[in-house]
């Protein structure tokens, strides 16, 4: 039983992509592919455990799905349009090979992200039905009401409809500008991999942090030349390379400073840190970085350092500052000041973050670096309603962990 | 698929009035491509009357039916196959028009 829903879980995680993407080009509409292909998995979990895992769980999905969808549509053009109906009927299409399957994902995702849906309902979409998250799962990621984020992507799949927003490849002019939108919520899913929020899913969810690799490897191979996608896949394998020794074996998030970094991937350091090379001999020759590519740097600066006491702050802190003058944005600010602190020292960081309450006082991450520096310069009854304010906020299970057991010290070595 | 393209001009802040030989020129091209269905451009909302005969007799009111700073100023009705088509014409013609443009299709 158990491991029928694992598998469950796991053929989730591997398939619903594939599954959306197949059916939405085969019928022409996201909303049928969405619900048909929830259908099938909602079916697959009935009788799974009773019939058994069939041998290729997604051709039967994509076959379950495809029934669904057909017998919506019937229902739907009952009253009229009878030819439209035996055209989807029989609309048997084989399988997919593998490439042209990549395919549909990436035109599913060019058509999540179409520039004409707003950016919140675009990210949305994607991680809805590229990601394969449940509306409850977006709704947290963005500290929005449930029932508003399943209106938005109900109204943004109702526009892609109306509007008729195609699904296909953009046109190899319009490439570069579609690119950044989609480079933006792949960066998304992959933080929402990297740092999963919600009670009862795991702290690091592998799966996206893989599947926005993978998609962005895609889109690599499709565009070699664009120093972002190098930048944002560098930055992923980056990051992603550090993702064992991010967690602990009692489920605490360790933070960069404490972390084994024998335990780091070398391969995908090695890949990242090509990447990055490659890059900065494009700005070497006058092609100016994006932020991935800064972002990126910083992480090589990291990856580079054996030891933590070995990482070139001075570094880090000048392309923060590059950082700054591309994104303005108060979360740039407070990671330059966490840099700030290594090199002037917790006082001087500690003064620039507190700039920046107004915009972040709803941010866990916020409160979690002023915790951090208060406990730094001794100030513990500070540093503790700061903790108390970051743990509420925090949607990561091993955050929360990490956060309460540095609180708990805390009280532990200064009793109120 | 159809889609009505309004021009949307703002009254603080209008657009430049030598638009038209521009205009004509688009809308050659539109029709030539197979795109062009209708387009009309309109009188000052001024000009404008609401009637609403939904109770016991029709009630006239002067003037437009929401008072704003930006208006219609005109629209075309255009043929297209998806939007990304619309999309590109419609930012040729907010160039040409020097206004603003929506972009809305018929049901």
């Amino acid at each position: 039983m158990s491991d029928t829903h694992e598998a469950i879980t796991r053929v989730h995680r591997e398939e619903w992509a594939r599954v959306v993407a197949g059916l939405a080009r085969k019928f022409g509409d996201l909303d049928i592919a969405e619900e048909a292909a929830a259908e099938a998995f909602a079916t697959a979990v009935e009788r799974w455990p009773d019939d058994g895992v069939p041998p290729n769980p997604g051709a039967w999905l994509t076959t379950t799905a495809s029934r669904k969808a057909i017998d919506r549509i019937r229902r739907e053009s009952k009253r009229d349009d009878k030819h439209k109906e035996a055209r989807m009927v029989h609309d048997d299409t084989p399988p997919e090979p593998f490439g042209a399957i990549d395919d549909d994902r990436l035109r599913l995702i060019f058509t999540c992200c179409h520039p004409a849906l707003a950016t919140e309902a675009r990210v949305a979409l994607t991680l809805r039905m590229v990601g394969g998250l449940t509306v409850p799962e977006i709704a947290r990621t963005f500290l929005v009401a449930e029932p508003a984020m399943g209106q938005r992507i109900t109204r943004a799949k109702a526009k892609i409809k109306a509007a008729r927003i195609p699904y296909r490849m953009p046109s190899a002019e319009d490439l570069p500008a579609r690119l950044s939108g989609v480079l933006a919520v792949l960066y998304l899913v992959f933080n929402e991999g990297y740092l999963a929020t919600g009670p009862d899913t795991d702290p690091v969810r592998h799966d996206l942090t893989t599947e926005a690799i993978r998609l962005t490897r895609l889109i690599r191979a499709l565009l070699p030349q664009d120093g972002e996608v190098a930048g944002l896949l560098a930055l992923m394998l980056l990051t992603e390379a550090r993702r064992t020794s991010r967690v602990s074996s009692t489920g605490e998030l360790v933070p960069l400073a404490e972390q084994d970094r024998g335990a780091w991937d070398t391969a995908l350091i090695a890949e990242g840190h090509r990447l990055v090379r490659e890059r900065l001999a494009a700005a070497a020759a006058g092609t100016a970085p994006g932020r991935y590519q800064i972002l990126a740097a910083i992480n090589a600066v990291h990856t580079s350092a054996r030891d933590i006491r070995d990482t070139d702050w001075s570094q880090v802190l000048a392309l923060y500052d590059q950082l700054v003058r591309l994104d303005p944005s108060p979360i740039v600010a407070l990671n330059r000041a966490i840099a700030l602190a290594e090199l002037d020292g917790p006082q001087v960081a500690l003064a620039t973050i507190d700039r920046l309450a107004d915009k972040l006082d709803g941010y866990h991450a916020y409160h979690a670096t002023r915790a951090d520096l208060l406990r730094r310069l001794g100030q513990s009854d500070q540093a503790r309603a700061a903790y108390d304010k970051a743990i509420d906020l925090a949607g990561n299970t091993a955050e929360t962990a990490a956060l309460t057991r540095r609180r708990n010290q805390l009280q532990r070595d200064c009793p109120p | 698929m159809q889609y009505l393209v309004s021009v949307i001009d703002d009254k603080s802040n209008p657009g430049s009035t030598d638009r038209q030989p521009a205009i004509s020129v688009f809308n050659e091209r539109l029709i030539e491509d197979g795109y062009w269905v209708f387009a009309g451009g309109l009188a000052d909302t001024d000009a404008a009357t609401v009637v609403d005969n939904r109770g016991e007799q029709a009630v006239l009111t002067d003037g437009p039916f929401l008072e704003s700073k930006e208006y219609l100023a005109g629209f075309w009705i255009w043929e297209a196959p998806d939007l990304d088509v619309v999309l590109k014409l419609a930012a040729e013609a907010s160039k040409v028009c020097d206004r603003k443009i929506e972009v809305r299709p018929f049901q």
